[in-house]
C-alpha cells in the first residue's frame, strides 16, 4: 500500500453522491455515466441537451482539476494504446449490455437498495479483480 | 393540486446538468478514480492492495441513499418533468454478463466511463482513446441489439404467417 487515501477518497465519493443527488432533484434522472453517454450515441431524438450538457461538465471539471493538480491525472500503467482501445471497447459494450456502470450500478443502485444493481456490482468488481490478477501477477505486469 | 409532471424549464435542466458534471469530475479527481494505476492498485487484492477506493463508495452512497429518501416525497424535480428513475428488479443474465464485460476492460486499463471522460480535460491520450474506443463499444451493442430485435420480429411474423 504506497498511497492510501483514506479521507481524499471519502471526500471525493461524498461530492460524487452529491452530485448525483443534485442530477435527481434537479432533473429527476440517474447518474449512470455510461447511460448519459449511451443515450446520446443513438439515434433516438429527444432529451439529449442535458446529456451533452453533463459531458461537458465532466470535461470542464477535468480541465479545472488538471490545472489545480495535474498529478491526480497520471495515467501510470505500462500499457499499450491497442490494450486501451481493447479496454475501451469491451467497457462501451459490457456497460450497455449491462445498463449500467460504476456509477449508475455501484453509486446510485445501490444508494437505491437495489438488488439487481448489487449483483452487477458484485459482477463487475470481481471480473474486474480476476483481470488485474492476471494481468499483474501471472502475465507479468506490462500488457 | 400539484401536477407530477412540472412544467420543463430546459434553460435550467442544463445549468444544473452541467454544474452536476463539474462537480462529479472533482469528485472523481480528488476521489483518485482518475489513476488508473492507483484503481489496478485497488483492483489488485492479492498484490500491494491500495484499499483507498473503498471509501469513495463508502462516501458516495450514504449521500446518494439520504437524496433518494428525501426525494421519494418531491412530485417533481426542481427543474420540471418527472422523476424517471430505474424500475427493472430482475437480474437476467445479460446484466450480470454484461458487468463481467465491463470489469475486464476497467481492469485491463484502470479506466471506467466517468474517470475516462473526464480525463479528457487534461488532453489525455489513453483517456481519448479510451473515450473513442468505449463509444464504439457502446455503438456495436447497439447495433446488435437492433439486429436481434429485427430477428425476432421477423421470426413472430413469420410464425403468425404459418398459422394464418
Amino acid at each position: 500500500m504506497e498511497h492510501f487515501t483514506p479521507l481524499a477518497s471519502t471526500l471525493g465519493g461524498i461530492m460524487i453522491g452529491a452530485s448525483a443527488a443534485l442530477l435527481l432533484f434537479g432533473l429527476g434522472r440517474i447518474a449512470g455515466i455510461s447511460g448519459i453517454l449511451g443515450g446520446v450515441l443513438v439515434p433516438r431524438a429527444g432529451d439529449k441537451a442535458w446529456r451533452f450538457a453533463f459531458l461537458a461538465g465532466l470535461v470542464v471539471g477535468g480541465a479545472i482539476m488538471g490545472k489545480l493538480r495535474p498529478e491526480l491525472f497520471a495515467f501510470g500503467l505500462d500499457r499499450r494504446l491497442l490494450t486501451v482501445a481493447i479496454a475501451g471497447l469491451l467497457v462501451g459494450f459490457g456497460t450497455r449490455m449491462g445498463n449500467g456502470c460504476t456509477s449508475g450500478h455501484g453509486v446510485c443502485g445501490l444508494g437505491r437498495g437495489s438488488l439487481r444493481s448489487f449483483a452487477a456490482t458484485l459482477a463487475f468488481m470481481a471480473s474486474a479483480a480476476l483481470t488485474v490478477f492476471l494481468s499483474q501477477h501471472v502475465f507479468g505486469g506490462a500488457s | 393540486m400539484i401536477p407530477s409532471h412540472a412544467t420543463l424549464r430546459p434553460g435550467l435542466q442544463l445549468v444544473l446538468a452541467f454544474l452536476a458534471g463539474i462537480v462529479f469530475a472533482l469528485g472523481l479527481a480528488i476521489a483518485g478514480m482518475t489513476q488508473p494505476s492507483k484503481v489496478v492498485g485497488f483492483l489488485d487484492v492479492t498484490g500491494a492492495w491500495d484499499p483507498s477506493l473503498a471509501f469513495v463508495m463508502l462516501g458516495a452512497i450514504p449521500v446518494y441513499a439520504g437524496a433518494t429518501k428525501l426525494a421519494s416525497s418531491r412530485l417533481s424535480p426542481f427543474a420540471g418533468g418527472s422523476f424517471r428513475l430505474p424500475t427493472r428488479r430482475d437480474i437476467e443474465p445479460s446484466v450480470l454478463l454484461g458487468a463481467g464485460i465491463f470489469g475486464v476492460g476497467w481492469g485491463l486499463a484502470g479506466y471506467c466511463p466517468g474517470p475516462g471522460l473526464t480525463s479528457l480535460g487534461v488532453a489525455s491520450l489513453p483517456a481519448f482513446i479510451f473515450v473513442v474506443a468505449m463509444a464504439l463499444g457502446m455503438l456495436l451493442f447497439e447495433a446488435m441489439k437492433r439486429q436481434q430485435e429485427n430477428a425476432s420480429r421477423l421470426s413472430s411474423a413469420a410464425a403468425r404467417d404459418r398459422r394464418a
